[in-house]
């Protein structure tokens, strides 16, 4: 799917490159000086709570937010002086479902096609093709308004893909849908990541970032605090397994202390609290030993959620 | 290969859509100024009559207003085309955030939306245009003549509008932009009578207003009289206009689409 004009590339050269990359608007710093690479058929993700600089970080990549300092490279093209042709490259699903809502789906994609001057023909037999990827054949002919969140994000899904992308942007492409649609979702981006699109996406959400991203990088106020694979994230940073304890309403305070003493890092949060361990079984054992009497357990692997929270102390969604 | 000019890539957007969404268009548009022509042309126009012999400027009122409402229908579809379609593109279904994500970019999205209000403009006056010559009160080929004030006018107006709403953070301006000056300019352009009838200190006011100029140039050419301004002045400050509201609408459109 992915092809570049042009360009002699080896699978895995670098596509796109910042350097100390900065965004301020005004004196507020949202992106804070971030180095990262990104490599020709990777998936990579910016994983942070909102705030934290991923969508500026996007906008920038995707040439329609000027930078600040720094230097920016995206498929060899410098963003700030060769905006349109570098975005006649990219395929952009935006935070918003802003399709046009008085329009048919099919409508929407061919008007998004002429866009980027692609030909009729052309754009007709990539509709067909996208229409039959998000699952959408039968709604062509459906008005966008009457469409439900998640038929919207695959509509937007399909419409990032219409110009055949190089590198193919999702900010946050599963906010706000239920759980059936995320994994529908979760499915077809998947299946562009075997096709070796390359893939950059945003999220808040751990779990989609450890389903989709072969690299991440964690960002907290703008500034990146961690980077590699979800799985060397959660090895470096924290005991492969978390015990959740949680106790009867106004207890945990009381038994914090004796929480702490369980293991080397424990993290007491407002409803419950994480005991970070090797061993999960021993943990719990030792639970019970020190007369400890929590309403209930979890056992549970570590997840980039427990790396978010090692690193800047709080949870990825407050 | 040729490729297609981005503003042409916009221009064909905005037909599509309109494709589809043309009826909701078509009481403001094309009903609306033809039934102030029967109510005001025919019906006070009768009383206008009884009470000049030698009719305004020579003619009936009907034949009087027509030309100025051919205008005055331009003006407002120029203001409609640069208000509520601007803020739904940046604010409301932020349309025109999807187009900027592509080759189109920030100048090729402003110069393809002001072509489209081009022809919005051209389009309603052209159908203005023969229904006056329908309705047998004006000569037909001056009337269509009439069409070139009025697409300036309407163009000035689009441009200058557009200005006003990108500036603007709340839609809650645009109903205060129609009532205190789209509607006034409608009202006290000469479209409904000569705005010598009017206190002397309002007149600069008149002069200042783009419709004022459109109304002047479209009567003289309808009615074969000399306008009040001397039509390259008038032409050369709508002009003017258009290209300003354009440069002010660029900066707020930077700002808010690729901030």
């Amino acid at each position: 799917m992915s092809h570049l004009a042009g360009n002699v590339c080896r699978m895995g050269d670098i596509l796109i490159r910042g350097n100390a990359l900065e965004k301020k608007f005004g004196d507020f710093v949202a992106v804070d000086r971030i180095d990262f690479e990104v490599h020709e058929g990777e998936s990579f993700g910016f994983l942070g709570p909102n705030g934290a600089g991923k969508t500026s970080t996007m906008r920038m990549i995707g040439a329609v937010s000027p930078i600040t300092s720094g230097s920016l490279s995206v498929l060899g093209l410098d963003p700030t002086t060769d905006g349109p042709r570098l975005r006649s490259r990219l395929g952009v699903v935006p935070q918003e479902n802003n399709l046009d809502e008085e329009l048919t789906v099919e409508d929407n994609l061919l008007m998004y096609g002429r866009y980027f001057d692609l030909d009729r023909a052309t754009i007709r037999e990539r509709i067909d093709e996208l229409l039959d990827f998000v699952q959408l054949e039968d709604k062509r002919d459906s008005r966008v308004s009457a469409l439900s969140g998640g038929m919207k994000r695959r509509a937007v899904i399909a419409r990032g893909l219409i110009n055949d992308p190089d590198v193919y942007i999702l900010d946050e492409p599963t906010t706000g849908l239920d759980p059936q649609a995320r994994h529908v979702l979760w499915d077809r981006l998947y299946r562009l990541k075997q096709r070796g699109v390359t893939l950059i996406i945003t999220t808040h959400y751990m779990d989609e970032a450890e389903q989709l991203c072969d690299r991440l990088v964690v960002m907290d106020k703008g500034a990146i605090v961690a980077e590699g694979s979800p799985k060397a994230l959660i090895e470096t940073y924290t005991p492969k397994d978390v015990v959740e304890l949680r106790f009867a309403v106004g207890v945990l305070e009381e038994v914090a202390p004796q929480i702490e003493e369980l293991s080397d890092r424990s993290e007491i949060l407002a409803d419950r609290a994480l005991v970070y361990t090797d061993d999960a079984e021993k943990t719990i054992h030792t639970v019970g030993q020190r007369g400890l009497e929590p309403e209930t357990v979890l056992a549970r692997r570590s997840t980039l959620e427990d790396v978010f929270l090692r690193l800047t102390g709080r949870s990825l969604i407050e | 290969m040729t490729t297609t000019p981005l503003s042409l890539r916009v221009f064909e957007a905005e037909a599509r859509i309109y494709r589809r969404t043309w009826r909701s268009s078509v009481f403001s548009s094309f009903l609306s100024p033809i039934l102030y022509l029967l109510a005001m042309g025919l019906g006070l126009g009768a009383l206008i009559d009884a009470n000049l012999p030698d009719g305004l400027d020579g003619v009936r009122y009907l034949e009087f207003l027509a030309p100025g409402l051919l205008v005055a229908t331009a003006m407002q579809t120029g203001a409609g085309e640069g208000s509520w379609k601007v803020m739904a593109g940046i604010k409301w279904q932020q349309t025109w955030k999807a187009r900027i994500a592509t080759p189109i970019g920030t100048r090729g999205l402003l110069q393809g939306h002001m072509l489209w209000s081009s022809f919005r403009v051209l389009m309603v006056s052209v159908i203005f245009a023969i229904v006056i010559t329908a309705f047998r009160v004006g000569p037909v080929l001056e009337s269509l003549l009439a069409v070139g004030p009025a697409l300036l006018v309407g163009i000035a107006m689009a441009s200058l509008t557009t200005a006003f709403t990108t500036h603007l953070e709340e839609p809650t301006g645009l109903p205060l932009y129609f009532r205190f000056v789209v509607i006034p300019m409608f009202l006290f352009s000469g479209a409904f009578f000569p705005i010598e009838e009017l206190p002397n200190w309002t007149q600069p006011i008149a002069f200042v207003m783009p419709m004022y100029h459109g109304v002047e140039m479209a009567r003289g050419i309808v009615l074969g009289l000399e306008p009040a301004v001397a039509p390259w002045v008038s032409i050369a400050y709508l002009t003017a206009l258009t290209v300003i509201g354009m440069a002010l609408a660029m900066r707020p459109m930077r700002k808010r689409l690729t901030p």
